[in-house]
């Protein structure tokens, strides 16, 4: 198939335009995402980023435009496809929407006990062992409420990975975390992706986070309404010539207000 | 479960949010109001007994009086009536949940609507049974 210096392309955003209510938020988006690497999302506010995200993971239907994960076109696909398509990668999302009214394990046990045929045993096995990977021993008896904040985003990414997915998306990794319980999570964030070589798509806009996890990242504009930069994060700090790109990562004020 | 993105995570996981959460909640409504209206009717008929034995009424006359006053026709109207109010209720709940916008304040504003349009629908259905009732000679 590939060859050597050929990298598998996972997933592949075809001239993506998405719109609300006829407000156009993205035109022209061409993306593709490799296997393995951490791709990150980043733009302003109202730059779409979450809007790019819930596009590709099939929340949104794209006003025009094909979003093909691992070949196959999400955003026409329905019933058996639409469900094969959604079993291949998890979601992480903001607040990490755990279940309320579920244990942490129940939350994790969940995807397990609706698409396999495990013996309840089995189930509660893998979700305890999915829990250890993300480093949240001893709290899985316990109610989402009763985690914090840091917490509840790694049961978000146990429960995401219960399937063993080849993909992960991660919508705003690091808001709302302080700086010790964020860089945790981009440690988890790395071993997860070398270790078992799941490939990340994150939303994130904090810059330490991002030089950290980052291969590769993608940046969108609100005026351009599309991809202003792409590169590995250093050589866009170091080498973009666009202005908006430098205010970004230098975390200078817009000069046009 | 709107604001909190349960939902769309329910959706991303190939999960049916209307199956996952809305059945659910319209079924276990539908079989509790029945149950909620019977005990509600004997707390009223307690209610009575208490107040008439204060006035000095031997409770075998309030008994046979009861009797008299009610059927077993207005009470299994009313438990009929009762799995209509938990559809309704348990419905637009729901409804008005599933369309909840983002942010705190839209879920003070889901519940709000979800209370006034439950009161409205009662009170229109409750009109519609009460001309069948009419009708029918309940």
């Amino acid at each position: 198939m590939a060859s050597g210096s050929e990298r598998e392309v996972i997933i592949r955003v075809m001239d993506l335009k998405a719109a609300y209510d006829g407000q156009v938020i993205l035109d022209h988006i061409n993306l593709e995402v490799y296997a393995g690497e951490v791709l990150a999302i980043l733009g302003g506010s109202g730059s779409g980023k979450s809007t790019l995200l819930k596009h590709m993971i099939g929340l949104y239907k794209p006003a025009a435009g094909k979003i093909l994960i691992d070949g196959e076109d999400i955003t026409a696909a329905s019933g058996a496809t639409r469900l094969k398509i959604l079993r291949k990668f998890g979601v992480m999302y903001q607040s990490g929407a755990l279940f309320g009214s579920m244990t942490l394990l129940e939350n994790v046990a969940l995807p397990l006990e609706e698409f396999t045929d495990l013996p309840p045993e089995a189930i509660r096995l893998i979700a305890l062992m999915k829990l250890e990977r993300v480093g949240l021993n001893g709290v899985a008896e316990r109610m989402p409420s009763e985690l914090s904040g840091g917490m509840q985003k790694r049961g978000a990414i146990a429960r995401a990975m219960a399937l063993d997915p080849r993909m992960l998306f991660l919508d705003e990794l690091s808001a709302g975390l302080d700086p010790v319980t964020s860089a945790e999570l981009d440690q988890l964030v790395l071993s997860l992706a070398h270790s078992l070589k799941i490939t990340f798509i994150v939303v994130t806009h904090e810059l330490p986070s991002i030089f950290t996890i980052a291969d590769r990242v993608i940046m969108l504009d609100k005026q351009e309404k599309g991809i202003i930069a792409i590169g590995s994060p250093q050589e866009l700090r170091d080498h973009s010539d666009d202005p908006r790109v430098h205010q970004f990562f230098f975390r200078q004020a817009s000069s046009e207000n | 479960m709107k604001v909190r993105e349960e939902i769309d995570a329910l959706k991303t996981m190939g999960l049916d949010p209307v199956r996952f959460l809305i059945v659910t909640r319209v079924v276990a409504a539908v079989g509790m109001t029945p149950l909620l209206t019977i005990f509600a009717d004997l707390v009223g008929l307690i209610g009575g007994a208490v107040v008439m034995l204060s006035l000095g009424f031997p409770l075998i006359t309030y008994f046979h009086q009861i009797q008299y006053a009610v059927s077993y026709g207005s009470i299994v109207g009313g438990l009929v009536k009762s799995f209509a109010f938990g559809i309704l209720v348990a419905g637009i709940g729901c409804l008005r949940g599933l369309q909840t916008g983002t942010g705190a304040t839209a879920v003070g504003q889901s519940t709000t609507s979800a209370v006034v349009s439950g009161i409205i629908l009662i009170a229109i259905t409750d009109g519609i049974f009460s001309v069948v009732y009419y009708y029918l000679g309940v």
